[in-house]
């Protein structure tokens, strides 16, 4: 009786699965489209020769496929008076991410070791001052910023962009590692000291063999912040140490005459690889280093 | 010799909160002691003192006759094994259980020779490749313990190391841990909430409440003369009777007298002679509470008794009945009569029993 009754019933939910799963996917595919449309317009319209722009639609393909934005924006473009496109800049962005991403990261471990397993005097303030440091905005410290930088022989140097971004992502690298590090059981730094280990040991040998998800979610959020910052890079930089994202400002706004799309866009593309890759190479830890976390001994 | 482990006058404060009072505790090498006593006795925050892992507020500690009170755990020549095994996750268990000798910056050559002796004890061998995640609980408490056996200290600290284990696996475990100490000789402190564990264990237990030390003895010291109510009610399964009666003299030794619901007491004599006031709790052990058919040798005295629970429990059977206001439990013969609800006659043996003062809970006798 039951096993007839139970058939038809599963047989009829089946179906309103189904529907279910494909008006989810048909939303999905809008929304992603809907996402997808400026990245298509760039794409397109750096391989379009600017006559095609002219005459062309905006949505449709390339007619005929031309890569001259592409160079002129990586090597000729100009940026003011000077016309090299944003290779120099690029290689700045390179230099001061670089460094700012790996010392900031490492530092930010640190502190969320100590302030999640070695609990002192004043932990709690010390992390909620740390934390305070992420919601500062950054135009509150541009002057003091300036001055500081001066102080310290640094202005418009790249050194002084790599100070400036591991001081101002310190607040957040401190949160990812300790957030992290305090769910893992104190017993293991415990075990640790009685087997002999210090401060350092038991951070390099057991600590960070243990962060892999949360260093790669640190790497791209740093990396993001650090490639895609604009304000400190316009007002701590001086000409050779500008970064690419103050290059793409120059080239899209300093150009007089016909503006040349294919190159701005080009230009923007390029400045947004770096970015991009990361996502792409790290981003499966990326999801799985926010939610995970506990370790099961 | 200097005892292995002495802990004379230990304070311990949280802020204004004081966690240990007054710990006094010595142990002699090769001595098994048991730290036991309710959540938040104190216990395991005696033993993070005893590894140094907590600073303790006042008082003195030595380890091996050596002051240890103010030295770092790494210096104090001792090994832990934690409840939740704290097993280094990322490394093998070979890794696992060098890694403190790597760290002492000891020769490969003896770290391998250690290794394989211990995995040999601990018949770990398979698992020595392994990754602490890939181990079930029963393996990594053995990688635990031979994490702490490869060190050979003077004083191995267990912090309740079988609470995470499953009922039978645990008494395994716990004969195990018994065996590894008559094999060792070794000295050891083990903190427990489970207090067969405690008597099963040690060579001398201290029981803990609220911070304080309530008794410190061997196992039948504990379990035969409690120093006070909470000692009773807390060793044994099942618990103490612990039963409100009235005393007096009468010739040499003291007439007891247990009130009834039916208004009939029973009045017992204990021929010891003693000096009580007229209120005291009884406490007699279930196991002292038995058929009279079987009556044995002692001061045995027979009673009726209206029995309200049978409890069967295989090897005995367990009869609750009301005396005194209070449940009474007797161990009684597997094949007993007894029968809810049905009087039976119960033989109560006097030679053994406690006598404690109802207001302070101290032992009078």
């Amino acid at each position: 009786m039951t096993d007839m009754s139970y058939a038809p019933e599963t047989s009829r939910s089946n179906t309103g699965k189904i529907a279910l799963r494909w008006g989810l996917y048909l939303m999905l595919g809008l929304f992603a489209l809907f996402y997808l449309m400026p990245l298509f317009v760039m794409i397109t319209t750096s391989f379009k020769s600017l006559e095609e722009i002219r005459t062309g639609d905006l949505i449709s393909l390339p007619r005929e496929v031309t890569f001259d934005a592409w160079r002129t924006a990586w090597s000729q473009a100009c940026t003011g008076i000077q016309c090299e496109g944003v290779r120099p800049f690029f290689w700045n962005s390179v230099l001061i991410a670089i460094p700012a991403v790996f010392i900031s990261t490492l530092v930010g471990a640190l502190n969320g070791y100590v302030v999640a397993q070695w609990r002192f005097r004043g932990a709690n303030l010390f992390f909620a001052l740390m934390l305070f440091g992420c919601f500062i905005p950054f135009q509150v410290v541009l002057l003091p910023m300036a001055r500081m930088l001066g102080l310290m022989g640094l202005a418009g140097t790249i050194p002084g962009l790599i100070y400036v971004h591991v001081i101002y992502g310190l607040g957040f690298t401190t949160l990812f590692f300790r957030n992290y590090y305090v769910s893992i059981p104190s017993e293991l730094t415990k075990a640790a000291k009685v087997d002999g280990a210090g401060f350092f040991r038991i951070f390099w040998s057991i600590f960070l063999p243990l962060s892999l998800p949360i260093i790669v979610v640190t790497i791209i959020w740093q990396f993001t912040q650090i490639w895609n910052d604009f304000l400190f890079g316009v007002s701590f930089s001086q000409a050779g140490t500008q970064p690419v994202t103050v290059a793409l400002n120059n080239i899209v706004n300093s150009t007089t005459g016909v503006k040349a799309y294919n190159v701005d866009m080009a230009a923007a593309i390029i400045a947004a690889l770096p970015t991009l890759f990361v996502y792409v190479v790290a981003g499966k830890y990326f999801v799985r280093g926010l939610t995970a976390g506990s370790v099961k001994g | 010799m200097a005892p292995i482990l002495e802990i004379n006058n230990l304070y311990k404060n949280y802020g204004s909160v004081e966690i240990l009072k007054d710990i006094n505790v010595a142990i002699e090498q090769g001595d098994f002691l048991v730290l036991v006593g309710p959540s938040g006795c104190g216990k395991s925050t005696l033993l993070n003192c005893i590894a140094g892992l907590e600073p303790i507020t006042s008082g003195k500690m030595a380890i091996g006759g050596q002051d240890m009170t103010n030295v770092s755990p790494k210096d104090r020549d001792i090994a832990m094994v934690f409840q939740s095994y704290a097993l280094y996750p990322t490394m093998t268990v070979a890794k696992n259980i060098t890694f403190g000798m790597k760290v002492r910056g000891v020769d490969p050559a003896t770290q391998a020779e250690k290794l394989a002796y211990v995995a040999q004890q601990l018949q770990i061998e398979p698992l020595l490749k392994r990754k602490p995640g890939q181990l079930s609980g029963g393996q990594r408490q053995r990688v635990a313990m031979g994490r702490a056996l490869v060190r050979d200290p003077k004083l191995f600290l267990f912090d309740e190391p079988l609470s995470n284990l499953d009922a039978k696996l645990r008494v395994e475990m716990r004969t195990e841990i018994k065996a590894l100490h008559q094999r060792l000789g070794a000295s050891m402190v083990y903190v427990t909430h489970d207090q067969i564990e405690a008597m099963t264990l040690a060579t001398k237990i201290v029981v803990m409440k609220g911070g304080v030390i309530q008794q410190i003895g061997t196992p039948s010291e504990i379990y035969s003369r409690p120093a006070n109510l909470f000692v009773a009610d807390f060793m044994g399964s099942p618990a103490m009777n612990l039963i409100p009666a009235k005393t007096k003299a009468s010739g040499d030794g003291v007439q007891v007298e247990i009130a009834r619901n039916d208004g009939k007491p029973i009045v017992l004599k204990d021929s010891r002679n003693m000096n009580l006031p007229e209120n005291v709790i009884l406490g007699v052990r279930p196991e002292d509470i038995v058929d009279s058919a079987l009556g044995r040798a002692g001061d045995t005295q027979e009673a009726e008794c209206v029995i309200d629970i049978v409890e069967p429990a295989g090897a005995d059977t367990f009869a609750v009945m009301q005396l005194g206001g209070k449940h009474v439990t007797a161990r009684l013969h597997a094949e007993t009569t007894a029968a809810a609800g049905v009087a039976q006659r119960l033989a109560f043996d006097l030679g053994k029993v406690s006598y404690f003062e109802p207001d302070t809970g101290l032992r009078l006798n």
